[in-house]
């Protein structure tokens, strides 16, 4: 506890938020998470909810990771934080379950999934084991939030170009498609989500070149 | 057993973990820049999935699934656990690693060195878990099918892991935009091999 009366919303912990939404987003540079990101990102309401469910993982096993840190020995932390994870990802199975079937259907394994999610596991050995609770929550949310708007730029795309459709809703007009115009059916395919995303990087690459790998 | 070669040759052409799910894509990308190191890592994930899915296949019958309990007493017939699984799949999983890491050690110290670090870091990988909760979803109907399930798994994401690895030692002497370097690249080409692979749709043995 060095600086006591450090504000909440300091300098230094906005950036913890901030941060992973561009120069250090866990999708496009540190490679994270990107297992069960993809196969979800065909329409936007579920890679919605999948980006909702994230958040709330990352954030409370962050929380709790953190409160433990000093009384975890190190040598089981992997066995404590995969508990702690997989916990959370049981309530918010059985949340959706409840709530949303139809969606938690379509997510199928998925939402299980976040449980092997590098990323939560990632932040948990990287942040949260070093970090006080408050700032293990700012960065859990910062880093689920790069990943939810990767998320959703995806499925964007894929909805828009592959059922020409936006959160279900029709917004290529009838007439258009009396031209000749079709959805793009590959892009519902898996393939396309992974050069969906390449193209994201190149476009974010080019932008920021620092981020730019030299082979 | 015609039906067994043809769950093996679906799960590694067709519903192959990474072209069609992304399962492990993680490591998938971390481990792909050489063919030899691809290969150890690929061949210890054949190993593992081969072994947690049978395991996990036997805990969901006999423990989780509603009904199962009914071996012990008639009293638990409608007793469902199934939504423990998550949590007892990845126990699973994590000591399976640890035993076919010592299996490996005691049998083979060559393999086990050549392993050597990757053999934990599979605990984490998406295609294990992926692996056993895709057997809970679409309920084979005996342990043989299921361990063809894990087996081809695993061999179709061998399969990827090398190809790519092979691709990217390559592609070190084209010339990439920059930008695309590294990630961007990779990610491009594993679409594209995805696309090949959607080739053996519709297949049937």
């Amino acid at each position: 506890m060095s600086a006591e009366k450090e504000p909440l919303f300091s300098g230094k912990n906005l950036k913890l938020l901030t941060e992973p939404l561009n120069d250090s987003n866990p999708i496009t540079v540190q490679v994270l998470g990107v297992c069960s990101a993809l196969a979800v990102t065909v329409k936007l309401k579920p890679a919605f909810v999948m980006a909702l469910s994230v958040v709330v993982v990352m954030a409370v096993s962050n929380v709790v990771i953190s409160l433990l840190r000093k009384t975890v020995p190190p040598r089981i932390r992997i066995i404590v934080q995969l508990v702690v994870i997989a916990t959370m990802v049981i309530l918010v199975d059985q949340v959706l379950k409840a709530f949303v079937f139809d969606i938690s259907k379509q997510l199928s394994v998925f939402v299980g999934l976040i449980i092997t999610n590098c990323i939560i596991m990632g932040r948990l050995e990287a942040f949260a084991l070093s970090n006080k609770p408050w700032q293990s929550f700012l960065d859990g949310i910062g880093n689920a939030a790069g990943y939810g708007v990767i998320l959703l730029i995806v499925a964007f795309f894929r909805e828009l170009l592959g059922s020409g459709t936006i959160w279900g809703y029709k917004v290529i007009p009838e007439s258009v498609y009396d031209f000749g115009y079709e959805n793009n059916g590959l892009m519902i395919l898996p393939p396309m989500a992974l050069i969906v995303v390449g193209a994201i990087i190149w476009i974010q690459r080019a932008k920021n070149k620092k981020l730019v790998e030299s082979n | 057993m015609e039906n067994l070669v043809n769950i093996f040759v679906k799960s590694v052409f067709i519903d192959n973990m990474i072209f069609a799910y992304f399962l492990g894509m993680c490591s998938y990308l971390a481990v792909s820049k050489t063919v030899k190191t691809s290969t150890g890592l690929g061949i210890a994930v054949i190993f593992v999935l081969g072994f947690t899915v049978p395991v996990d296949y036997l805990i969901e019958n006999f423990l989780l699934k509603e009904g199962a309990l009914v071996w012990l007493s008639p009293k638990f017939a409608d007793v469902d656990l199934s939504f423990l699984s998550f949590i007892i799949f990845i126990a699973v999983i994590a000591s399976m690693v640890q035993l076919v890491e010592m299996i490996i050690e005691k049998f083979s110290p060559t393999l086990y060195n050549s392993l050597g670090i990757f053999l934990p870091l599979i605990a984490v990988n998406c295609a294990i878990l992926g692996g056993s909760l895709f057997m809970q979803e679409r309920a084979y109907n005996n342990i043989a099918e299921a361990t063809a399930f894990g087996l081809g798994s695993g061999v179709g994401w061998f399969l990827a892991i090398v190809g790519i690895a092979a691709i990217r030692e390559k592609i070190r002497y084209s010339n990439v935009p920059d930008p695309l370097k590294g990630l961007g690249i990779t990610f491009i080409i594993t679409g594209l091999m995805g696309i090949a692979f959607m080739g053996f749709m519709g297949i049937k043995l």
